[in-house]
């Protein structure tokens, strides 16, 4: 697969992708449109290790519900996290929004850049994507970063850095708070529900 | 500070497992069929009588909204209920935590909601950026599938009522109710005009309520608990619990289920652990979310959080999102991140949010670092209230406030930082608010 003009659903997204359909109704087929360039974008993940939509795998989704290409294209091209360029095999998000930024994501931001991470771009063994995101909605835990499908919350300099270095060992850190938080829960323990715990 | 016997979130942080035989445990699914019993009205009037207020920041009575739906609906146009979880609004993090730690008294509420209002099916919008959340919440509407809870016959009650979690894409402009709408028909999220509202012409062009996730979530509570028991809690117009969310200069940040109106200082003191290097070293609070304006230190420190005394603030409560920001901010650059933030979520559709969110960025990345002239604050502040109110949805507002806010409270800065770049004069380097 070169071009990804012979870009297909494997059997079992075939079935998926029949499943997402059926979920809206009769005759508004349209509205699957963005779970199946999900399906379509983790795929493509699946298949060739990187995260993205050339434009004959958006020409096939479309052409499953009977879209105009240009009105698939005007969806991937309108959410930013479809990625229409290929990307690095961990795409780094760092939330950089006024709620992480008070907590230190210029620090976040500074691991990855000392680590040889250049913003909006890849690094040349094709590992890494840096990317300066807007709020993703763990401000209780700022500052964080989203790699991939997983979140790091409660960072450092120093526990971003560990991160990436685990990352390009192969290895998988431990996602969620880095200073043993559970969620949203106040750093040392509920102060409320605590017989719940 | 709230009972813990009168809260709502029981599993707030996820301490027990979220699924189907934990909930029931947890008192979800008890009798919603005894509920449900009552018949729609009923419950709409149950809603209306609790005091409920939309949880999503505009603060609209959940009941009434309720009540604009459809009572006998058109077949060929079935209504829907969208809950709306696209929680993408800086400083919120609440629904992520009702979802991925209490996702069936989503779905409950959906059920109940969607009954009330003779909804055919729910749509969850869940953000994009929630992957893990939102498969917690597809795995437990699947739990509810099989338990016969949701789908046909939902809970043996004779209603038919299904539930279909969408994935966003990354646009905050998609939590607008009706970029929403265009956004799960399938097309980019741009607001609609309106009229037609949503309980007219919806998704589809069908009847269609679009309510906040917590505002959902809370009401198989309300039902049993009684719509008395909510109305205690909270001033009056201002009832209920409501899920905090504090991130910032705290010095334990948190999520927290606490009484509507609970003075600041109170709810800092108790789950925050206080504001880092005390309560003197406060600047200012952002109390509702990005899209408030700021209250500086000394009118918000025993102000009620509340919709009502909020606003009189010229602020508001919004989703609760209380952003909290010590005397080491650099208090322009904060709010020139927000000015990013909406320039880079603006959808485009309108000129002057279009346009005017990045004029308003590129001036205030300036008047962060001085190089500007005097008379550009009254120019921008101009600007501001050409954007506010000329747009098709709020989100042109939503980038103007937190400007009109930093100079309306925060001007003495702002000069200052441009007579230090000219090097008229000397200032000290600390922010000061302006009265």
């Amino acid at each position: 697969m070169t071009d990804f003009s012979d870009f297909s659903w494997t059997a079992e997204n075939a079935a998926e992708a029949q499943r997402l359909i059926g979920l809206y109704p009769p005759g508004r087929q349209a509205s699957a449109i963005m779970p199946l360039l999900w399906l379509a974008q983790y795929q493509m993940r699946d298949e060739t290790g990187v995260a993205w939509l050339p434009v004959p795998v958006i020409e096939f989704v479309a052409a499953q519900i009977g879209m105009p290409y240009i009105r698939a294209y005007e969806v991937a091209s309108f959410y930013t996290m479809y990625n229409l360029k290929p990307i690095g095999r961990f795409h780094v998000q760092v939330c950089g929004t006024t709620p992480c930024m008070l907590r230190g994501s210029d620090d976040v931001m500074k691991a990855c850049k000392d680590k040889g991470l250049k913003k909006y771009g890849t690094t040349d063994d094709g590992l890494f994507t840096l990317t300066e995101v807007e709020c993703l909605g763990a401000c209780a835990n700022a500052p964080m970063v989203q790699i991939n499908d997983e979140n790091y919350e409660d960072l450092t300099y120093d526990s971003m850095t560990a991160i990436l270095d685990m990352l390009a060992r192969g290895e998988m850190p431990k996602v969620g708070s880095q200073i043993g938080r559970t969620a949203s829960c106040p750093d040392g323990g509920p102060t409320t529900l605590t017989d719940m715990v | 500070m709230l009972a813990d016997k009168d809260r709502i979130f029981t599993n707030l942080y996820g301490f027990q497992p979220w699924n189907l035989d934990a909930a029931k445990k947890r008192g979800d699914w008890a009798d919603t069929k005894d509920l449900m019993s009552v018949g729609p009205d009923a419950l709409i009037d149950a809603v209306k009588a609790s005091g409920l207020r939309g949880r999503g920041g505009a603060g609209f009575p959940t009941g009434m909204k309720w009540s604009f739906m459809p009572k006998t609906p058109n077949p060929d146009r079935p209504s829907y209920l969208v809950v709306n979880a696209d929680e993408s609004e800086p400083g919120s993090c609440k629904d992520r935590e009702i979802i991925r730690h209490d996702p069936h008294k989503l779905i409950e509420g959906a059920l109940i909601a969607g009954f009330a209002m003779r909804a055919r099916a729910a749509f969850i919008y869940i953000r994009g950026e929630y992957i893990a959340e939102a498969k917690v919440l597809m795995a437990a509407v699947q739990e509810a599938y099989a338990a016969g809870l949701i789908g046909r016959n939902a809970c043996g009650t004779g209603y038919d009522f299904d539930v279909v979690v969408h994935r966003g894409g990354g646009a905050y402009i998609c939590g607008e109710e009706t970029a929403m709408i265009e956004s799960l028909e399938g097309k980019k999220g741009q607001p609609r005009l309106k009229p037609p509202f949503p309980a007219g012409a919806g998704l589809y062009g069908n009847p269609t309520t679009v309510n906040n996730v917590e505002s959902i979530a809370v009401v198989p509570t309300i039902l049993r608990r009684s719509p008395e028991w909510f109305a205690a809690i909270g001033r009056p117009k201002n009832e209920g619990t409501k899920l905090f969310q504090i991130s910032g200069h705290v010095n334990r940040p948190c999520v927290v289920e606490e009484a509507m109106s609970i003075p600041f200082r109170q709810l800092i003191d108790e789950h925050c652990g206080g504001i880092r290097g005390g309560w003197d070293n406060l600047l200012a609070v952002i109390p509702g979310g990005s899209s408030v304006p700021l209250v500086p230190a000394h009118q918000i420190m025993d102000c009620p959080m509340d919709f009502d005394a909020l606003r009189d603030l010229k602020s508001g409560l919004g989703t609760a999102a209380i952003i909290v920001m010590d005397k080491s901010t650099d208090i322009v650059r904060a709010i020139a991140r927000l000015s990013y933030f909406y320039k880079h979520e603006s959808c485009g559709q309108c000129t002057p949010c279009r346009e005017g969110t990045g004029w308003m960025w590129r001036v205030m990345e300036r008047l962060v670092t001085g190089d500007a002239e005097p008379h550009e604050i009254d120019m921008l502040l101009e600007v501001t209230t050409q954007v506010e109110g000329h747009t098709i949805c709020a989100l042109g507002d939503a980038a103007a406030w937190p400007i009109q806010g930093l100079i309306r409270h925060f001007r003495p800065e702002v000069e200052a930082r441009i007579a230090r770049r000219k090097g008229f004069v000397q200032v000290p380097g600390l922010a000061v608010a302006a009265e």
